[in-house]
């Protein structure tokens, strides 16, 4: 549905040669919602304006549904954006019109008749939940509602593709759930395929199917929302992990507890989430697991549950131990001070 | 009182003829002052590095011709382009005469007005509509410059006053208006009573301009 080939982005300032988008690949297939990840300044919002072209790449190809959209003229291209919706984190409305102009004017622009745009503001305004805002103007909604007029406005265009930039950015954690939620429900019962980028990696966690990390304008490790969120390998991507659960122990901790046994982190996915392995550990093999932390993490397609304990035993056991786990389908880490 | 009934009787006719004059420069040198100013701002704000149409070339021109315009005292701006005055509408002096200096003194006014309450529109707002694949033409025209209304009204507001104040100097052409009753008969003849009254009117005036400007301005203004 999207796809990017090696899109580079360079920024000529004054200070010299910024390059904000380093050679960038990536597939967001039909019907998927993909998340980039990364803190500011490392070029995901370059990136996401890319896709359709606020920015111009300044080297590699775009592609919406196969069609390379980087070859096109201004007149074919505006035919294109039509299909490609976006929101953002400031919300971007008309302060001067109301919730229905919002979503009205720009149907009329692109030309539909009176009783189509008056059907279709009626439609999304349901869609976001926002219907008995209709004469409101901006200033008098919250920033959710505001978003939820945002996406309407976007959704009001019918588009296959919903272009999220930092949306949830600007609104409270609980506002956030709400609004992550809309986008789950539009991707799944209108069908539309979303790309976003985000430096909270709650989004990514409660509605991605798959996540790149981007760092320094260049995408330093990608993969399924379950893969990243059980093996991960960069430091950066490790980091954001830890600000939704916590997965660090102090090294002295590890250090003093090493004396007795093992120090080990155990992943959960799926089937292995759902049985009492550590009670069957602890009758099988001559071991005593003490658990130091866990924690739960629901993702859109499945529960990582992660626990770090402490195991008390001698080797072999707790080698045995390990065996057993494994066989079991638990990831199984030790930790070093 | 009778002294009151005498100036109104020797001075009413001549006072009204004067806010006549004074509504005729203002109002039709407005007209095309805003004709032309407002495109001329919104090129000003198109061709700005970094925007829609950067371009340079007519953007640097632009801004050097507004500044050199807006650098010349009204009084010497209308004496200086006294043949230019006559070619377009063939006199240089009445009414007629003084539109065009007064068009030229305010047009890039209103220009450079325009340019900065169009460059107050939240520029995402109109990266939002880039992206829905609106055309630039309707941008400006359904995003750009409705979103400045209110600023744009304000702006006008103070055209207006300046206008105003512009056409005083409009007696040296023979235009008439009240600003040259009030210098001629008040200043130059000594009748103090014609001074007041034609600054008490043009007070009003004034004062009644701004409060419809801004009470214009904050209706179009939802926020």
């Amino acid at each position: 549905m999207i796809v990017l080939e090696n899109v580079s982005k360079v920024f000529e300032t004054k200070k010299g040669r910024v390059e904000a988008v380093k050679d960038v690949n990536l597939h967001v297939k039909k019907g998927e919602i993909h998340g980039v990840i990364g803190y500011s300044g490392a070029g995901k919002s370059t990136l996401i304006r890319c896709v359709n072209l606020l920015e111009k790449p300044t080297t590699g190809k775009v592609f919406i549904n196969g069609e390379e959209i980087t070859s096109l003229n201004s007149g074919k291209l505006a035919e294109k954006r039509k299909h490609i919706g976006m929101i953002f984190q400031g919300f971007n409305l008309l302060k001067t019109a109301t919730v229905y102009d919002n979503i009205a004017i720009p149907l009329k622009l692109i030309g539909l008749n009176k009783t189509e745009v008056e059907n279709r503001v009626k439609k999304y305004l349901d869609i976001v939940g926002l219907s008995e805002k209709v004469n409101s103007y901006p200033s008098q909604l919250s920033g959710g509602q505001k978003q939820r007029v945002a996406i309407a406005r976007a959704l009001s265009q019918e588009p296959e593709i919903l272009l999220s930039d930092e949306a949830t950015s600007a609104l409270d954690p609980e506002t956030t759930d709400s609004i992550l939620d809309l986008l789950l429900k539009i991707n799944i019962e209108l069908g539309i395929t979303i790309l976003l980028i985000t430096h909270e990696m709650n989004v990514i966690q409660k509605i991605c199917d798959y996540v790149y990390v981007m760092e320094n304008g260049d995408i330093v490790e990608q993969g399924s929302a379950i893969d990243l969120f059980t093996k991960p390998e960069r430091e950066t991507t490790k980091k954001f992990l830890n600000t939704i659960a916590q997965r660090k122990l102090s090294p002295s901790l590890i250090n003093q507890l090493q004396g007795t046994g093992s120090v080990l982190r155990l992943t959960f996915v799926g089937e292995s989430t759902g049985q009492p392995l550590l009670a069957a550990v602890s009758k099988q093999f001559d071991v005593s697991p003490n658990i130091l932390t866990a924690n739960i993490i629901e993702l859109k397609n499945g529960i990582v549950g992660n626990i770090v304990i402490h195991l008390e035993g001698d080797q072999k056991h707790i080698r045995d131990s390990l065996q057993f786990l494994k066989e079991k389908g638990v990831g199984v880490e030790e930790l070093e001070g | 009182m009778e002294r009151y009934q005498q100036f109104t009787e020797q001075w009413l006719p001549i006072i009204g003829k004067a806010m006549i004059e004074t509504f005729q420069m203002v109002g039709i040198s407005l007209l095309f002052s805003v004709i032309i100013g407002i495109p001329l701002g919104i090129l000003l704000v198109l061709t700005r590095p970094g925007q829609a149409m950067a371009n340079k070339w007519i953007y640097q021109l632009l801004n050097l011709l507004i500044n050199i315009i807006r650098s010349v005292p009204f009084i010497i701006l209308l004496f200086f382009i006294l043949p230019f005055t006559k070619l377009i509408v063939g006199t240089t002096i009445g009414v007629q005469g003084v539109i065009v200096p007064l068009v030229i003194y305010t047009a890039p006014y209103i220009a450079r007005l325009m340019e900065s309450s169009l460059l107050e529109v939240d520029s995402g707002v109109l990266e939002a509509y880039e992206a829905m694949g609106i055309p630039t033409r309707q941008i400006i025209w359904h995003v750009m410059l409705r979103e400045a209304r209110p600023s744009i009204i304000l702006g006008l507001t103070i055209a207006t006053v300046g206008l105003i104040g512009a056409t005083a100097m409009a007696g040296l052409v023979g235009a008439g208006g009240l600003g040259d009753l009030a210098y001629r008969f008040g200043h130059l003849r000594y009748e103090v009573d014609v001074m007041y009254a034609t600054v008490l009117i043009l007070i009003i005036l004034v004062q009644s301009i701004q409060s419809i400007g801004n009470r214009l301005s904050a209706r179009l203004k939802k926020d």
